[in-house]
């Protein structure tokens, strides 16, 4: 039985290190597309600049949501650590709103910007744009998905420490997307604003 | 209606020109045979058993099966273009459209780095990483299945357009904007990004896969500078592919989104900017030389001291160096496109780190040499292999430096001179690795060697055919001659080189034939090259285990306390007395083939433009991942009483 324990120990140390290199590769993607970002910047040809689309109070409250949601997840994985079933659930539900509101708010943006006829064929720098923030966008996707998938688990089967520890692995997915929304909010939305 | 269900894809797209058609035929065909020869023999069984393994080692060995089919698909590549370029001169037109020309000339290249190197080293990689660490598996074996049947679809994509559609006539690197729509606007370079996608993807976690196997999984006792030189190799290797493939995965997304959805990333209109995507494709391609060309810096590490029966000479300079080229890699890509006009400074930073980056690898070098100084040396074909390599490596490196000047590569630059160097490097280097590596490893999984004399023979066709293949075309790019040439004029007198180099082509595949004989042939009379488990006298633990190697490698977990772990261990006589535990291993699992087989309806999808296929084949991949990575009962148990039977039946360690 100890060695059994011990088995899983390492078997959880493995995916940890293997799910912290996945998400350093990941960190490479989208340093790929933040410097090809910054390279076509300035390329709109002809068309509208940052600086004319971009408004600072709609980005704020995404932002503020998806830090919010970062805070919500940790307790998430906090309660599942000291055994809490319902209230883990809960943390989950109020972080899984919090980033569907978000994913909802940018694709609204998004359907602003297509419908004055701004979209992502208009010029350089709007397709480093839609493709930056919409792969952000599409990674917070991925998230919501595994929250469902997570919450159903825990629901069933309650928080065997597989689902413990893959939670733990959700919660840094979420904060490392919380940590590329900033970079995006400064590089994107703050400097081509400023 | 139509456009809905099939997009793109018309009958016409199956009509092809008499050799293509041909090519398509002999391909249909022989999976045909196969499913015919699988029937009669009842053997589908049995290969859906190899297919689902999570075994490293059979993952391993259908890895090479692959690549072994993509070099003869590769090499009947070569043909042509040699055949083209030593007939079409003057008057003559030669035996092949100039559109056909370019397409077989990408597809060359592509396939031979994508399938066929790539997919060596990751099978090296499987057989033999796990073993050589002391590990019973990789680290995450599912994945690792998920990577094979990835790399398995971006075969099947980039062979589909002998049957439907048209390769892209772009490159291997398909640089824009002659990729692009406006340029390209066939399906060829569509095929192109979604092989290399998909087969990428699973290139990046099988970097992932190994490197935590080396981090995760050692023998108790086996510290980092306690690892073999190998190991070393792989885990610089794979850290280069960490971070080299995201941008390839980048990029290829980002070229791919212009031509689907009328993006302007790397247009020539449109605000795009062609020559960000050239510099983003060589900050991948220039590390991919060496996730190429590491993993057989360290075979030949382990063969070296192995036949000269000595230990690594240098064995912390050896580390030192894999690490200063690691790095150095990522500091070089611009020497690909000095010509781009980045101005005289950033020329002089990239020309000058080029020149460094050889200073490790002499490092390298001459330790090889020091090792075999006074050493016992046996003269076997891993060994001759060897010796091919240094040679033909070093002549490699020289030309590369050449290059390395600025200055100078505005000559080289496009050049047949370039082509030579590179074939120089990945056949002197990689190709010679695997071959050695093959012969050496051999007896390890069948319990007997292959046949030296028919080995000898197939080096020397190799290794002549390779100088006759490519110092003409040192001296044609000299001359002036760019590559991809489908036609020069006859007074340029460049025809009679182009026939030695097609002379040359003509032996190396009289060596591929001869390698494939004396792989029949050792077979046929292998009772006379039976060896026990340790054929060449080994110094690391693969040598340890019984041969064939158990599913599970090691009965027993050593413990290392030295380098060249095995050796200490013979040396010391040390017999560990065996105690049998039962041993968990993990199940087979279909799932890979299906995630494989969604992928290849995404990668088909979004070629031929049908979205409906393509969002199946995605909604696929994720519910059957979900399957998998909700259930908890992927393992089954070998208990000790069956370990025992297999350890006392094969006489393991």
């Amino acid at each position: 039985m100890a060695t059994d324990m011990k088995r899983v120990g390492q078997e959880s140390s493995t995916k940890t290190l293997g799910f912290w290199i996945y998400i350093m590769t990941d960190c490479v993607l989208f340093a790929t597309l933040f410097a090809t970002y910054a390279v076509l910047h300035g390329n709109t040809f002809g068309g509208p600049s940052s600086r004319q689309l971009f408004d600072l109070p709609y980005v704020f409250i995404e932002t503020f949501l998806l830090l919010t949601s970062s805070f919500t997840i940790g307790m998430a994985v906090l309660s599942a650590r000291a055994g809490y079933k319902s209230r883990t659930i809960g943390w989950l539900v109020v972080t899984f709103i919090l980033g569907l509101s978000f994913v909802t708010m940018e694709l609204t943006e998004f359907a602003h910007l297509v419908a004055d006829g701004n979209s992502w064929q208009r010029s350089g720098f709007l397709s480093a744009f839609f493709t930056l923030v919409g792969t952000h966008g599409a990674h917070i996707s991925v998230g919501l998905l595994w929250m469902i998938v997570m919450m159903i688990r825990i629901a069933k089967g309650g928080l065997k420490s597989m689902d413990v520890g893959r939670l733990a692995l959700l919660g840094l997915f979420w904060h490392f997307l919380d940590i590329i929304w900033i970079c995006i909010f400064t590089i994107v939305y703050l400097m081509g604003v400023l | 209606m139509m456009d809905f269900l099939l997009g793109g894809l018309t009958p016409s797209a199956f009509v092809h020109d008499p050799l293509m058609a041909g090519a398509g035929y002999a391909m249909v065909g022989a999976l045909v045979l196969a499913a015919v020869g699988l029937t009669y023999f009842k053997r589908w069984k049995w290969l859906w058993k190899w297919m689902t393994s999570l075994d490293p080692k059979k993952i391993g060995v259908m890895y090479i099966v692959v690549a072994v089919i993509m070099l003869l698909r590769g090499l009947a590549d070569v043909l042509l273009i040699r055949t083209q370029q030593a007939t079409s001169v003057g008057n003559s037109q030669g035996i092949l459209s100039s559109d056909h020309f370019q397409q077989i000339f990408s597809a060359h290249g592509t396939i031979m780095i994508f399938f066929v190197a790539m997919g060596i080293i990751f099978g090296v990689l499987n057989l033999i990483v796990p073993q050589q660490i002391g590990a019973r598996d990789v680290a995450f074996p599912f994945m690792n299945s998920v990577s094979f049947w990835l790399f398995a679809v971006g075969m099947l994509l980039i062979n589909a357009p002998l049957v439907v559609g048209e390769f892209a006539a772009t490159g291997w690197l398909a640089y824009p904007p002659l990729s692009e729509l406006q340029y390209s606007p066939g399906v060829g370079v569509d095929y192109w990004i979604w092989s290399l996608q998909i087969a990428g993807i699973g290139s990046l976690m099988s970097g992932i896969n190994f490197f935590v196997t080396i981090i995760k999984k050692r023998a108790p006792g086996m510290t980092l500078m306690k690892m073999p030189v190998f190991i070393w190799s792989v885990l610089c290797s794979m850290s280069l592919v960490m971070f080299a493939f995201p941008i390839l995965t980048g990029t290829l997304g980002m070229l791919s989104l212009d031509r689907l959805m009328g993006m302007h990333f790397f247009t020539s209109g449109g605000g795009g900017n062609p020559m960000m995507y050239i510099n983003l494709i060589w900050a991948w391609g220039h590390p991919e030389v060496y996730i190429l060309v590491l993993p057989a810096f360290g075979i030949f590490s382990e063969i070296v001291p192995v036949f000269s029966g000595k230990k690594l000479f240098g064995y912390t300079s050896m580390v030192v160096a894999l690490i200063a080229i690691t790095i150095l890699s990522f500091t070089v890509w611009l020497h690909h496109f000095f010509t781009m006009g980045a101005g005289a400074d950033v020329n002089t930073f990239f020309g000058i780190m080029t020149m460094v980056i050889a200073i490790p690898t002499g490092v390298k070098v001459f330790n090889w040499i020091f090792t075999m100084y006074r050493g016992r040396i046996r003269f076997t074909t891993p060994m001759l292999w060897f010796m091919g390599f240094v040679t033909t490596f070093t002549i490699g490196g020289m030309t590369g430096v050449l290059m390395s000047v600025p200055a100078a590569d505005f000559q080289f630059h496009n050049s047949l001179f370039l082509v030579a160097h590179f074939h120089n490097m990945i056949i002197g280097g990689v190709v010679f690795g695997a071959f050695a590596a093959f012969t050496y490893w051999f007896p390890k999984f069948t319990g007997f060697t292959l046949n030296e004399r028919l080995g000898r023979y197939a080096f020397w066709l190799w290794l002549v055919g390779f100088l006759l293949a490519f110092i003409p075309l040192y001296i044609l790019g000299f001359m002036g001659a760019t590559r991809r040439l489908d036609h020069y004029d006859a007074s340029l007198g460049w025809q009679g080189l182009f026939i030695v180099a097609g002379i040359g082509a003509l032996l190396i595949c009289a060596g591929v034939a001869m390698q494939l004989l004396q792989v029949t042939v050792s077979i046929i009379k292998r009772k006379e090259n039976m060896v026990g488990t340790d054929p060449w006298n080994g110094r690391t633990l693969e040598w340890a285990t019984a041969t064939p190697p158990p599913e599970y490698n090691f009965a027993t977990i050593l413990v290392v306390s030295t380098r060249d772990a095995f050796w200490e261990m013979k040396k010391n006589k040390v017999v560990s007395e065996p105690t049998y535990e039962s041993i968990s291993i993990p199940k087979n699992s279909g799932l890979g083939v299906i995630i494989g087989l969604f992928a290849l309806l995404v990668g088909f999808g979004l070629i031929w433009h049908i979205f409906w296929l393509a969002l199946v084949g995605l909604v696929g991949v994720i519910i059957v991942l979900i399957i998998r990575l909700t259930s908890d009962d992927n393992d089954e148990v070998i208990s000790a009483h069956e370990v025992r039977m297999i350890e006392t039946a094969g006489g393991g360690a």
